[in-house]
């Protein structure tokens, strides 16, 4: 091999390694880069969205600050998960009783297009009484999952009909807005409501 | 607690049609059925239980039908890493000798689409399980309120 050869070679391997960095970057760190998951809710302070509640009022995340907050996103067409959350809420501010009387509790939907007030309203009504359902224009949902990191996807089911995949963990922010700590689908009592408390007994 | 055994069930709430020959599925028993409510008839419903087999064969649980839904199925569901929840058609499910599968809030539901009425707190409706075998085993399924959580309410 002449010596031209070899630095060919040379130059070509060190060309193909700058590629594969090259590309390692971009789908890690650049423009690639899966969105990132696992990220904390920032703080209510930081968000920026306009919804309206169950009774048609005007709401928005500045709406939440002042009282610790607990924040769960879902839709009323959902027969498994979100009563399920809803039932599971609703038997921990049973049991905080009192305490739980100056939180904020959210249901927010992720399925505006049949989640209308109305719906919402006549939803949360089976629920605690604490519960407001926070519904509204698409774009507002999705900026409000994004301040929330919460995910959601409208996926077609057998006969055109649709549901959504969508988080189904619980948020809990102290009175500041400051998001404390998230409760996990079907987390058990035991470890749910000490959680609450925190959020509730937070200095501010 | 409601415990229908299969047989009972079958003889007790069967339609019109005769009941087919039965080998491993008329060991299975049905307990702590339930459903939550509904709103309407456009939101699907969901109904639980506990399918047992006590006998000694294994038995797979290929279908359910129910006149309540157009569209019934076994659903499951499940959660990623990333807290994301969904659901999908179950398939068809296996129950060994002597276990049990629990169809429950958060796992397996039954997922009644295409509702025919509404599922009004207080009622029952009868919906059929059907085995490999052939067997079949009708249950009557007690609708709770939206907000239960268990057999229980
Ligand atoms: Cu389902």
């Amino acid at each position: 091999m002449s010596r031209r050869t070899t630095l060919k070679y040379a130059f070509a391997g060190i060309v193909a390694i700058a590629l594969t960095l090259g590309v390692g970057w971009w789908r890690v760190d650049g423009p690639g880069a899966p969105e990132q998951t696992g990220l904390r809710p920032v703080a209510l302070s930081e968000m920026e969205f306009r919804l309206s509640d169950h009774e048609g009022n005007d709401v928005g995340p500045e709406t939440l600050i002042g009282r610790p907050t607990m924040v769960f996103f879902g839709f009323t067409y959902c027969p498994d998960v979100c009563p399920t959350t809803l039932s599971d809420i609703s038997g921990w501010l049973d049991d905080l009783g009192e305490e739980a009387e100056e939180m904020n509790v959210v249901f927010i939907t992720v399925d505006p297009a049949r989640d209308t007030v109305e719906a919402m309203a006549e939803y949360v009504s089976y629920f605690h009484p604490l519960v407001r359902g926070w519904t509204g224009l698409e774009e507002e949902i999705a900026r409000a999952a994004q301040g929330f990191r919460a995910r959601y996807e409208r996926v077609p089911t057998e006969g055109g009909d649709y549901t959504m995949n969508h988080t189904a963990s619980v948020f809990l922010f102290d009175a500041e807005g400051r998001f404390t700590t998230m409760i996990d689908y079907h987390e058990p009592g035991e470890f749910a409501v000490p959680k609450i408390r925190r959020a509730l007994n937070k200095e501010t | 607690m409601t415990v229908v055994y299969g047989l009972m069930a079958a003889l007790m709430f069967a339609s019109s049609a005769a009941m087919p020959a039965i080998a491993g599925s008329e060991d299975v028993v049905v307990e702590d059925a339930w459903a939550r409510a509904s709103i309407g008839v456009n939101r699907p419903g969901a109904a639980y239980m506990t399918i047992r087999n006590t006998g000694d064969e294994a038995v797979t649980l290929t279908g359910i039908r129910t006149d309540l839904a157009m569209m019934p199925d076994i659903h499951q569901t499940s959660t990623n890493a990333e807290g994301v929840s969904s659901m999908a058609p179950a398939g068809e499910i296996e129950i060994a000798p002597g276990e049990a599968v629990w169809l429950e809030p958060g796992g397996l539901h039954a997922m009644l689409m295409r509702l025919q009425r509404p599922m009004a707190e207080g009622e029952n409706f009868s919906m059929t399980l059907d085995f490999s075998d052939g067997g079949e085993i009708t249950v009557e399924v007690p609708i709770l309120g939206i907000a239960a959580r268990g057999p229980e309410g």
